[in-house]
């Protein structure tokens, strides 16, 4: 396994200087000096306040954007090296599967984390300038809950880059997954709700296996079930699972779903033709 | 004496075609072979197939008395390869190198060298991304990491197609002259260039061996 730092430390290198990284940095760092900029550490909406409501803004939108970023520009590359036949020639020298897919798996995962997370505590910072309190569970939750995100979606970008060998198809499925996880399964389950022919529990507990939809209730479980932002789901969900449990849901499900994909990623790199 | 390569009866088809059809071949260290062959023949299927790309659908493949899948980097760590086309790596020229160091155990110095005696100067180049380099420095780069590494057997896929005439004839004498046995096998379309180099010709068509002769 001692290469595997080495594939790890290439590929940050690469990623370093490749354009995608700058403009993945640059979108979540834009993204918290917009909110500044905007006011919104200023404002009283809605009981939230301040830095919470800095910080709750940042986490939604990251939901919605880094998966796509994660499976596009990941996916690009690494269905890039086997198109481009760099993939053939890196794995001409005597460095194992193991190594070389954990340690770009490893690689990727600093690139990603580390701008989103940066941004993050800038933006604590910043506000904590502005006066207030210091929120360590807030910070402390969003960063595990961006460590799952990053996790999950880099878990299906290499499994959904092992398995489709083709360039576009594989950029067009990581585009089906970002959609249909982030808006058709809860049309879906909407749908399935006004029919009124299935128990809402079940509902729940399905629109509950969709892990954007577990970070979207993750995201909001710090708050007082009280607040009318969090709507009936939230309200429900908090009320019969609780804080604690909705957290460590939010959290250790997707990032659980994220080892399996690699996992399965990994397997199919070793059985099947690698170009 | 052991084969370095030892391939029987192998057989990998895409997408329902026999692209190798019961392929055999034999190479001895000390063998300098030139495989030729139309397009489509199969010559960079089977030389992929011996470096662990692809897993074959019957016969068995030996490269140094190992099994190319079950014991890839055993395989590896005797072979070097130059592909068809130079690949558009990103890695800087430094990082390459550092990546092959480190995975080989071969001493950057000595790539330095080699690239030295093929008129081409790294160290002016050592910051740049691979990929920007001139189709020629490219190939020469390939060229003199893979005789630095020293292995038991070369494996070129048509390695001379970006090189000036004089380029080539460099690398043709760097590569005669290399002091210790070694095994080549050396894809061409353009087998008259490398008379001197090879001493067995295997004509591939369609997928087979179809010639196989001393020179
Ligand atoms: N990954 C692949 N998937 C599907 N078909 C493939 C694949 N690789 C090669 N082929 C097919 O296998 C056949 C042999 O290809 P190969 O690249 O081995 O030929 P070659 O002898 O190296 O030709 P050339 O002289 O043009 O390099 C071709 O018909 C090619 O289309
Ligand atoms: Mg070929």
């Amino acid at each position: 396994m001692k290469n595997i730092g080495l594939v790890a430390y290439l590929d940050i290198r690469e990623s370093l200087r490749a354009k995608w990284f700058y403009v993945y940095a640059f979108v979540f760092g834009g993204l918290m000096g917009l909110f500044f900029i905007s006011g919104i550490t200023d404002s009283v909406v809605m009981g939230f306040t301040g830095l919470s409501r800095l910080l709750l803004v940042f986490i939604q939108v990251t939901i919605i954007i880094l998966p796509i970023f994660i499976l596009i520009t990941t996916v690009k590359s690494i269905a890039g090296d086997r198109e481009s036949n760099v993939l053939e020639y890196m794995l001409s020298f005597p460095v194992s599967l193991r190594e070389y897919y954990w340690g770009k798996l490893l690689g990727r995962f600093a690139t990603v984390f580390f701008p989103v997370i940066v941004a993050l505590f800038v933006g604590v910072v910043w506000g904590l300038g502005k006066g207030g309190e210091m929120p360590w569970g807030m910070i402390f939750l969003y960063s595990a809950l961006i460590f799952a995100l990053c996790t999950l979606f880099l878990g299906i970008a290499f499994f959904i880059s092992t398995l489709v060998k083709s360039h576009d198809v594989a950029l067009g499925l990581s585009f089906t997954v970002w959609i249909v996880l982030l808006a058709f399964i809860d049309v879906a389950l909407i749908g399935l709700m006004m029919q009124n022919r299935v128990s809402d529990e079940l509902i729940l507990t399905l629109a509950m296996l969709n892990p954007l939809e577990a970070f979207r209730i993750g995201a909001i479980a710090l708050f007082d079930p009280e607040l009318t932002v969090i709507g009936p789901v939230a309200y429900y969900l908090l009320d019969t699972l609780g804080h604690t449990l909705l957290m460590l849901y939010a959290v250790l499900y997707p990032v659980l779903l994220g080892i399996v994909f690699a996992l399965l990623g990994f397997w199919a790199f070793k059985k099947r033709d690698l170009l | 004496m052991a084969a370095i390569v030892e391939a029987k009866n192998v057989v990998k088809t895409f997408m329902g075609v026999r692209v190798l059809d019961d392929v055999s071949l034999r190479i001895d260290p000390g063998e300098k072979v030139a495989m030729v062959g139309p397009n489509g023949a199969g010559k960079t299927t089977l030389v992929r197939s011996l470096l662990g790309f692809y897993h074959i659908d019957g016969g068995t493949i030996r490269v140094a008395g190992h099994d190319p899948i079950k014991a890839r980097t055993d395989v590896l760590r005797e072979v070097s390869f130059i592909p068809q086309l130079p690949p558009p790596v990103r890695l800087s020229v430094s990082e390459l190198l550092t990546f092959i160091e480190r995975s080989t155990g071969t001493p950057q110095a000595r790539i330095v060298a080699q690239a030295e005696a093929m008129e081409l100067d790294i160290r002016s180049h050592r910051h740049k991304p691979f990929f920007k380099l001139s189709g020629g420095m490219k190939q020469k780069l390939l060229i003199a990491i893979a005789l630095a590494r020293r292995s038991r057997l070369f494996v070129f896929d048509e390695p001379t197609a970006n090189l000036d005439p004089a380029a080539r004839e460099h690398f043709y004498r760097l590569l005669s002259s290399l002091d210790y046995e070694h095994a080549t096998i050396f894809i061409t379309h353009r087998v008259e260039e490398i008379e001197g180099l090879a001493n067995r010709k295997v004509t591939m068509d369609l997928g087979k061996v179809v010639e196989d002769e001393t020179l």
